[in-house]
């Protein structure tokens, strides 16, 4: 049913239909509508799911992989701070190979602190073994979370799913959203059943301690898991369109890049003002497109070479840095095309947008202005030289 | 694809640490022994077993000789002896 | 040897306290038992991959967060209608309870979860090596509060963990040690009597990081609370309840058993100090028996 409806009331309705039985989470800015919601969904007896108040995000990742390793679909929200604070829990709950879902509502960094959108929570957390889908706009944030679960606890993979969505711009924006019917979702998503738990009838002994003779091969059978999720991704999509009637590849988006000289890659909720451009200088004859990257981890590389191989000039945004290297997204699109024939011939990289700098269409069109045969490496869009100083004056 | 993940209960037994013993072993003498269980209660490995007095032995299979069993026995009835 | 819910061939150190404990603790609360363990020697030494010492369900994640991985073990059970007839036990060293796991264990405690908490009180990191933690007692020589020229050992007492979870006001909170074994599975049966967190913190003498013959650990366990150095107590609801008494020997005859206050041997006024401590709990907790009458 179509509703008007605020992102993180979108995404804790669609968390309900995939009936988690354990929740946990602890406040932070912007993710705690969600949780809100679903605490207020318990409390009314909708949800029949074990809420548990927390008193750290660290608590909170422990709680689900506790929930999850009893045979329990769980699930936890976060942002920024939080997620670093759960960073080892993170890693834990994938090395355990336990389908927990999150949501992460992206947000800047500290310090300084700043509560607003950026890429930097997740993207810092990308090698966790997680899956990182990103949302470009409340409908798919809310999807997202569906597909998730399918994705996370097919028997196939075991893998935990981060639902990104951008802090304020997705959680706190409000639009048109599709809320799927009970029948829709439990067609789409069976009942959870854990590959192995802790049972009294049958007692297993989890997460042992692994030495240098089986270590290797937990990350291997990780990395080979996270490939094998390429393939899988964009099965599950189709079958998603069946039941659902919206149509996401799950990997990459291309708009308008059939014939495109000039092409943008970007992730989450800038990719719709992209598009807006895009239909500007369309209208004005330019020939440039976009390519929206859904799928974070596993990586999408040849999707990627595919949709681009054959664009001269490529501009990669990234809304988060590595700090003393090249931007993250950039390197990495880059990478796709390291000993390749076919390849752009310029691959340049922009930083945007970061602790809530608004990218505006102008932004977006010095962007593709700024596309030329000059390759750039981290060019900072929207910088204000004035507050920079060589030398720290109080 | 799947790693090594989890592991079946009691398979510590597939290793023998009576290995780890260097120079003393605990003897059971079973004379004096009144049953009180404190040698098989309190032994590290949980290796020590018996049902009533005087039939109280050890599995040397596990047994690393620490020697509190001899010590903790009220009627001395356990002794630590040469390794042969 | 089959009975035994902790198996044989697990790789703790001869005459290990730890061991001794955990096993009574997990015989005493049966095969019905589930445990989270955090990182440390238990962890390390009874499942190394490909073997595992435990018969129940058990699970490791992280180094302080049994106590919330356990909350969310208990919560799925719930969910899924199996909690009833199941124990759930959360453990681990007193690093890992009383330092990096405090604040897991203070949410686990204050949320009302029925779980028990077993801290395994060896009294420094032993598993890194024998570092100070916040349960090392005063003036103990560890690595990381080594003698010296301007220090004599370990500068603070014992952080004290008992009282910080009784002020939780869960239902049960209890000391126990080695020393008296029997006591150890009483206690264990006596919290899963009661509904709620529970909280039982087991003095383990490790003969590696206290320094003395692996065959002392249960002497050495026992003048540690004859001494009145630590207390065997039980608090209901907040509220002390039960006391084992003591006729208190010297703190000296503890202290000069172990490698760990050899320091201490030549330094009377230190030793007075410690005697101090051991004094203090006598009185606070009431330990000393009455003089025998007639």
């Amino acid at each position: 049913m179509k509703e008007f409806l605020e992102g993180s009331h979108a995404v804790a309705e669609v968390v309900k239909l995939c009936k988690p039985g354990v929740v946990s989470a602890y406040p932070i800015t912007p993710q705690t509508h969600i949780v809100e919601d679903l605490a207020q969904m318990v409390s009314d007896g909708t949800l029949k799911a074990e809420f548990v108040n927390v008193e750290s995000e660290h608590s909170a990742a422990s709680v689900v992989l506790g929930g999850e390793a009893a045979g329990v679909r769980s699930y936890t929200a976060t942002s920024s701070q939080g997620l670093l604070y759960m960073a080892e829990v993170v890693f834990n709950i994938a090395g355990l190979r336990l389908p927990v879902v999150m949501t992460c509502a992206n947000r800047a960094i500290s310090a300084p602190i700043n509560i607003w959108n950026d890429h930097q929570d997740s993207v810092s957390l990308r090698d966790t073994g997680w899956v990182q889908l990103f949302a470009e706009n409340i409908q798919e944030a809310a999807d997202f979370h569906l597909l998730a679960y399918r994705l996370g606890e097919d028997k196939s993979m075991m893998l935990p799913v981060m639902v990104c969505m951008d802090g304020f711009i997705l959680t706190h924006g409000i639009e048109t959203v599709d809320i799927p019917t009970q029948e829709q979702v439990d067609k789409f998503l069976p009942p959870y059943k854990a590959l192995y738990k802790l049972d009294v009838e049958n007692p297993i002994s989890i997460g042992p301690l692994v030495d240098p003779e089986y270590y290797l091969e937990t990350r291997y059978a990780l990395q080979k898991t996270l490939e094998e999720a390429l393939v899988l991704i964009p099965k599950l999509t189709a079958e998603f369109s069946k039941v659902f009637g919206r149509t996401y590849n799950g990997l990459v988006e291309g708009y308008r890049l059939e014939d495109a000289e000039r092409a943008i890659v970007a992730m989450g909720s800038v990719c719709g003002t992209v598009k807006d451009v895009v239909d500007e200088l369309r209208k004005k004859g330019k020939k440039v497109g976009l390519l929206k990257i859904t799928s974070y981890r596993p990586f999408p590389i040849a999707a990627i070479y595919d949709a681009l191989k054959n664009v001269p000039k490529v501009a990669v945004l990234d809304r988060a840095v590595s700090l003393g290297s090249f931007a993250p997204l950039a390197s990495e699109v880059r990478a796709v095309f390291t000993g390749k024939k076919k390849a752009p011939k310029v691959i340049s990289s922009f930083v945007v947008g970061l602790g809530g700098r608004d990218i505006t269409k102008h932004s977006i069109k010095e962007i593709y202005s700024l596309l030329t045969a000059k390759e750039l490496h981290g060019e900072y869009i929207d910088l204000k030289p004035e507050l920079l100083t060589p030398e720290f004056k109080g | 694809m799947y790693g090594p993940l989890i592991i079946k209960p009691g398979t510590s037994r597939n290793n023998k640490t009576g290995s780890w013993r260097v120079e003393l072993k605990p003897k059971f003498l079973q004379k004096d022994c009144i049953g009180c269980k404190m040698c098989a209660v309190i032994c590290p490995e949980g290796c020590i077993q018996g049902e009533a007095k005087n039939t109280y032995i050890c599995d040397y299979e596990f047994c690393k000789g620490c020697g509190a069993c001899a010590l903790i026995c009220p009627k001395k009835d356990i002794l630590m002896i040469k390794e042969e | 040897m089959k009975d035994h819910l902790f198996a044989a061939g697990h790789t703790a150190c001869s005459g290990c306290g730890q061991v001794m404990a955990a096993r009574l603790v997990i015989d005493a609360s049966g095969k019905n038992t589930v445990v989270v363990n955090n990182t440390g020697c238990l962890e390390v030494l009874s499942t190394k991959y490909p073997e595992s010492a435990w018969e129940i369900p058990w699970l490791h994640s992280l180094f302080e967060n049994a106590a919330a991985v356990a909350s969310g073990v208990e919560s799925g059970l719930k969910y899924l209608g199996k909690k009833e007839g199941t124990n759930i036990i959360a453990q681990g060293g007193d690093g890992s309870t009383a330092d990096i796991g405090l604040q897991a264990l203070s949410g686990m405690l204050e949320r009302g979860h029925d779980i028990l908490y077993v801290c395994y009180d060896n009294e420094a990191y032993m598993n890194t090596g024998v570092q100070r933690s916040g349960l090392t007692p005063f003036d103990t020589n560890t690595t990381t509060s080594p003698t010296g020229a301007l220090a004599v050992g370990n500068l603070r007492p014992k952080k004290p963990m008992p009282e910080i979870a009784a002020a939780h006001g869960i239902p049960y909170v209890a000391t126990a040690s080695v020393g008296f074994p029997q006591d150890i599975q009483k206690k264990v049966k006596k919290a899963f009597s009661v509904k709620g967190p529970k909280y039982i913190q087991i003095h383990v003498p490790c003969p590696l990081g206290w320094r003395y013959e692996p065959q002392l650990s249960i002497n050495i366990g026992k003048l540690a609370v004859e001494c009145g150095l630590y207390p065997l107590i039980e608090y209901e609801n907040g509220k002390l309840s039960g006391v084992k008494q003591i006729q208190p020997k010297p703190v000296e005859e503890y202290l000069k058993a172990q490698g760990r206050f050899k320091h201490l041997l030549s330094k009377p006024e230190e030793i007075k100090k410690i005697q101090e401590i051991a004094d203090s709990n006598i009185q606070k907790y009431g330990l000393k028996l009455p003089a025998a009458t007639g």
